[in-house]
């Protein structure tokens, strides 16, 4: 393997006594779409910004593009695009010059940016609203000039934080074309998501976060594959009625069984799942279907809320 | 205390940031400037020709004329409050604007020192307009008695430093913008009353003069209203010299204050 363009060995982050990030490893090659999933407060963010140089590391080693944060932020944010979690569009403003003013902050010479950002414009469909205030944009017009922003210095790293948080369907598979467009032109993309369709929709290759931790690393398939199963019956039935069924179950190699409310989840379950699903015959009762990031996700971080 | 130990990072970035905040400023020139043009204006003939009817100085100055360094003081002082107090709060609090820079190659010092110096800019524009208007007025008013007067546009850039400093500073402690009332009420206005712009600091009580020292607008009008009479004395050299350290000491401390609140 080449030498990794990001690369973390024990990184930390404290709060005080509360350790955001505790002591994660790990390694990003160029070109890659990289993906740090996990539930809000599981240090996502935080490693994040300690990738922007905009926090400071609390411990470990960071480097990125073979930089250090600590001495040589401003090489390394120079080659970095990035799209926060919240908007941070220039609201006094109008479209076009919020990307212009944000082209100056690079030192992107003047003529070069405004071929980049017509082309960018186009390419997000903003040409049209190129003279528009900020404020008039609709929520997923704004994601997409975020991006569009990111790109003004040409960065060799995307770095995407919940990008497509809160927007609607359609413009959420609009921003997905978007940004699988620039990893086919070999951009290295690092995304956080707390959804799973994102990740796997993006994502090369993954990290399970949970509590500061890194609890699995891999492909979406590999992953899915590992923890959930091919297959995934969950049974719909009360507690009464489940009981003598997960006995059947139980004890077969590899089997886990979730049980969840008024649902229970058995992965790995394998061919005991299939005659079982086929002997109910009843898709309300059991139900058969395909693994997913979601069962990754949530056979590693446990079905409890962190807030 | 690290914050406060830190070296300033600065770079082309801080110019950046300030021509961010013209360009924006031009964008909006409309509503930026009117009070800017109206305001001094609605001061020289309310205080000056109002007011002044009914005021006699114990120097026989006539009241206007005595009121140009201080226009020429506390003018500039709001304009560079508001650019650093409400304006760089609500691009670090509500717009997140400063988010967005720190994550360019430009660094939190310089967007402190780019805003720093765009609220000074604008002081400055503000002195050069008021300087412009007395000079306009001075065949009927006599609001300017020499031609050193022309000096007080560089100085200006000492209590632009300053004010812009000061504001920045309460910016980065204040936690919603409700709070700004204590800046507002508890400094600027003190200031704007008790900064020997409308009444000689000589006549009040020694206490109160000695209060008065302390107020860094006091220091300006008194270095400007010797070189708007063109009578200079060595106590201006110390004036000058209270306003160029506290400006140095400020601009140190909002450096340190933004770091803390910018950097976690």
């Amino acid at each position: 393997m080449s030498i990794p363009l990001i690369e973390a060995r024990g990184l930390v982050k404290s709060y005080g006594s509360f350790r955001a990030v505790d002591g994660i490893s790990f390694a990003v090659q160029q070109g890659e779409c990289f993906g740090f999933l996990g539930p809000n407060g599981a240090g996502k963010s935080t490693t994040i910004r300690m990738i922007c140089c905009t926090s400071p590391i609390g411990g470990g080693e960071l480097h990125v593009a073979g930089l250090d944060p600590s001495r040589q932020a401003r090489a390394i944010k120079a080659r970095l695009g990035i799209v926060p979690q919240e908007d941070s569009l220039d609201p006094d403003l109008p479209v076009r010059q919020n990307l212009e003013v944000y082209a100056r902050y690079y030192g992107v010479p003047r003529a070069l940016a405004r071929e980049r950002i017509a082309e960018s414009l186009a390419l997000f469909q903003l040409t049209e609203k190129a003279e528009s205030p900020v404020g008039d944009l609709s929520g997923g017009m704004k994601r997409r000039l975020v991006i569009a922003r990111s790109l003004v210095n040409d960065p060799e790293i995307l770095v995407l934080d919940e990008p497509t948080t809160g927007l609607d369907p359609q413009a959420r598979h609009l921003v997905w074309q978007k940004l699988r467009m620039l990893r086919a032109r070999g951009v290295t993309m690092l995304l956080t998501t707390h959804y799973m369709d994102e990740a796997s929709h993006l994502c090369d290759r993954l990290v399970i976060m949970h509590r500061g931790h890194i609890l699995a690393e891999g492909n979406p398939h590999d992953l899915i594959r590992d923890y959930a199963g091919e297959v995934v019956l969950e049974l719909r039935m009360g507690t009464g009625d489940r009981a003598p069924l997960l006995g059947e179950l139980t004890g077969i190699d590899g089997v886990a069984i979730e049980e969840v409310e008024d649902i229970v989840y058995i992965f790995e379950a394998g061919d005991a799942a299939r005659q079982l699903a086929a002997r109910i015959a009843d898709p309300a009762l059991a139900f058969l279907r395909p693994g997913n990031l979601e069962d990754v996700f949530l056979r590693l971080t446990g079905r409890g809320l962190l807030d | 205390m690290t914050a406060i130990a830190t070296r300033p990072d600065l770079s082309i970035g801080s110019y950046r940031v300030w021509q961010r905040n013209r360009d924006v400023t031009f964008r909006l020139w409309r509503t930026e400037f009117i009070g800017v043009v109206v305001e001094p204006f609605i001061v020289i003939l309310a205080l000056g020709l109002g007011l002044g009817q009914f005021v006699e100085l114990s120097s026989g100055e006539e009241y206007v004329a005595f009121l140009t360094p201080g226009l020429l003081a506390m003018f500039p002082m709001f304009a560079a409050v508001f650019e650093c107090a409400w304006g760089s709060y609500v691009r670090l609090e509500m717009q997140h604007t400063n988010d967005a820079i720190v994550a360019t190659p430009v660094s939190v010092d310089d967007v402190i020192t780019g805003e720093i110096l765009w609220g000074t800019t604008r002081s400055m524009v503000n002195a050069v307009y008021i300087l412009l208007v007395a000079i306009l007025l001075n065949p009927w008013l006599h609001m300017v008695e020499s031609p050193w007067a022309l000096f007080i546009i560089p100085l200006s850039l000492v209590p632009g430093v300053l004010f812009s400093a000061i504001s920045i500073c309460f910016a980065s402690l204040a936690r919603a913008m409700s709070q700004f009332s204590y800046f507002f009420n508890l400094i600027i206005n003190p200031m704007f009353w008790f900064g020997g712009a409308f009444f000689p600091i000589g006549e009040l009580p020694g206490w109160a003069q000695t209060l008065a020292w302390f107020v860094p607008l006091t220091h300006v009008v008194e270095l400007y209203r010797g070189f708007i009479t063109g009578e200079f004395a060595w106590s201006m050299l110390g004036d000058l010299a209270w306003v160029v350290v506290t400006a140095l000491v400020f601009y140190w401390l909002a450096l340190a204050g933004m770091r803390r609140r910018m950097v976690q």
